[in-house]
């Protein structure tokens, strides 16, 4: 059976990742490249239909409970073997990836973070590590802003990253799509994923919430339980207050 | 940073080859691309600002100084050569002006910035109807202060040889001011337009078909008379707008057009 290179492509909700992948995707079948695609969200989605709509075996992957990212982990060997039924040369998994904690990226994979220029221009900082550890960082919606705001916010990410890739690309026109394209192609050949490593350590999920836990309250809390600190004296200050 | 750059034609939106098979652009020229909507002006901007090489849509091949790019020309953002300017971009960052003009230059490597923002603000001022202030915030500027600030900007500090401006019409720029401060810099402008004004500001104008480039005009002696006429009308429109703005009536007197005086 075939082994398909796997991208991952990452980064905030509604961001327009599915748009780019869509145009890039129709670069790579120009070029006569297979592609197949792995959706994964949380709760429900219709990217799938969007996917499918330009010819792509795609299938959709539900977190429901769990975070999307450890649910992408844990399936990531079958959708390989999945993708490698359709016959397909590339795997393209899109993953929801919420928090901003962690970043689904495997050190022998592509791994793509897409990034909105409106909402991360000011503190591309708090995109976290799905931008920090990505091999190819695409700006999207960078068509409404200044050029000149454009520049100060690829100089940030360069900063932050300094060895990605920096593409624009526009989801709607599909400018930019033929550069994703050949990025994706000529960029790292990982084929076989069983062994290789995360990129990020994933958040640790052991608190009583977590377990489904659903009163309210310090006295029903056990586990790893992390308190804030309040000013002594204030709100649940009595720790800030024994160190002082 | 003397660039000439070549739009090698490809195909139009019927797959024929289009009617203009090459077309050489020098520095300080200024070119206006004209068409109805969806004949393809919004694509030829975005072929030439991607560099394309046969692998857009269109097929074209763009090449500058005579060559096809190299890779950090064509892809690396560093090195860059096209700024873009089009009608919906605005300013986003909550940040005032000077400021950001330091940290723009600051990223485009120029250390003692101090004095090119003194010229930006300056060209700044020149483009604009209200002043713009150092101290201003990006964001509370008007469209027109926006428009006139990312246009010195573009002239000066991002200092890209190559300006694409896509329908930037009607921001209350003085926009003869910005096409002669962009051209007098040696940059190549190419500038996306509907209005008869700014396509007649061309040195050349290329006409879009069908999403082909179908013919390349040069500006007329005869057209630069209607040019001065134009200029009479614009003006009027903009007695009439000032007057229902302050609240007084028009009267058929104020937009009469005398035609023998303004052609001498
Ligand atoms: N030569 C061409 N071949 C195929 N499609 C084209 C061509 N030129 C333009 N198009 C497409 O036609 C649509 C309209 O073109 P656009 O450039 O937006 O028009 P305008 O800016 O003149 O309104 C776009 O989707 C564009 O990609
Ligand atoms: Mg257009």
């Amino acid at each position: 059976m075939r082994k398909p290179k796997v991208i991952i492509v990452a980064g905030p909700p509604a961001c327009g990742k599915t748009s780019v992948m869509i145009h890039s995707i129709k670069c790579l079948q120009r070029l006569g490249i297979k592609t197949a695609v792995s959706k994964i969200d949380c709760l429900a989605t219709e990217d799938d239909q969007r996917y499918a709509g330009i010819d792509v075996p795609v299938i959709v992957g539900l977190s429901g409970d769990i975070c999307p990212d450890h649910y992408f982990v844990v399936n990531l060997e079958e959708m390989i073997t999945w993708a490698g039924g359709e016959d397909a040369d590339l795997l393209i998994v899109e993953t929801a990836g919420l928090c901003h904690r962690c970043a689904p990226g495997i050190d022998k994979a592509l791994s793509v973070c897409v990034i909105d220029s409106h909402s991360s221009i000011k503190i591309p900082e708090k995109v976290g590590p799905v931008l920090t550890t990505a091999d190819i960082v695409i700006i999207v919606k960078g068509d409404s802003i200044s050029q000149a705001e454009r520049e100060v916010f690829r100089s940030r990410i360069r900063r932050i990253n300094p060895n990605a890739d920096i593409v624009e690309a526009n989801g709607i026109t599909g400018a930019g799509s033929e550069h994703v394209a050949k990025l994706l192609l000529d960029r790292k050949d990982a084929t076989d994923l069983i062994g290789a490593r995360l990129r990020h350590p994933m958040p640790t999920a052991v608190c009583s919430y977590c377990m489904g836990e659903m009163r309210v309250g310090t006295k029903f809390q056990q586990g790893a339980v992390y308190k804030m600190d309040f000013p002594c004296g204030k709100g649940g200050g009595e720790r800030l207050c024994q160190k002082q | 940073m003397s660039k000439t750059i070549t739009i090698l034609g490809g195909k139009d939106k019927t797959g024929r080859p289009e009617p203009i098979d090459s077309l050489q652009i020098e520095s300080g020229q200024i070119y206006s691309i004209v068409g109805f909507t969806g004949s393809g002006k919004s694509q030829l901007i975005s072929d030439i600002e991607q560099m394309a090489q046969r692998d857009t849509i269109t097929e074209r091949k763009i090449l500058i100084n005579g060559q096809s790019p190299d890779y950090s020309t064509r892809y690396d953002p560093d090195v860059k050569i096209v700024a873009h300017l089009s009608q919906n971009m605005n300013f986003t960052l909550e940040m005032g002006v000077k400021d950001f003009l330091h940290l723009h230059g600051e990223c485009r490597g120029i250390k003692k910035s101090d004095s090119l923002i003194g010229e930006v603000m300056e060209y700044a001022n020149t483009l604009a109807g209200e002043p713009v202030r150092e101290d201003d915030i990006l964001t509370s500027l008007s469209g027109g202060q926006s428009r006139a600030l990312m246009i010195a900007d573009i002239a000066t500090i991002s200092n890209s040889p190559i300006i694409l401006i896509d329908e930037v019409e009607n921001a209350g720029i003085d926009r003869r001011k910005a096409m002669d401060l962009l051209a007098g810099k040696g940059k190549i402008v190419l500038l996306v337009t509907h209005d008869p004004l700014l396509a007649l500001m061309g040195d050349r104008r290329i006409v879009m078909q069908n999403g082909g480039m179908n013919q390349i005009l040069t500006l007329t002696d005869e057209e630069r008379k209607a040019e001065y006429l134009l200029e009479g009308f614009t003006e009027k429109i903009l007695t009439a707008q000032n007057r229902i703005r302050c609240g007084e009536s028009l009267s058929v007197e104020d937009l009469i057009y005398i035609q023998e005086e303004s052609l001498c």
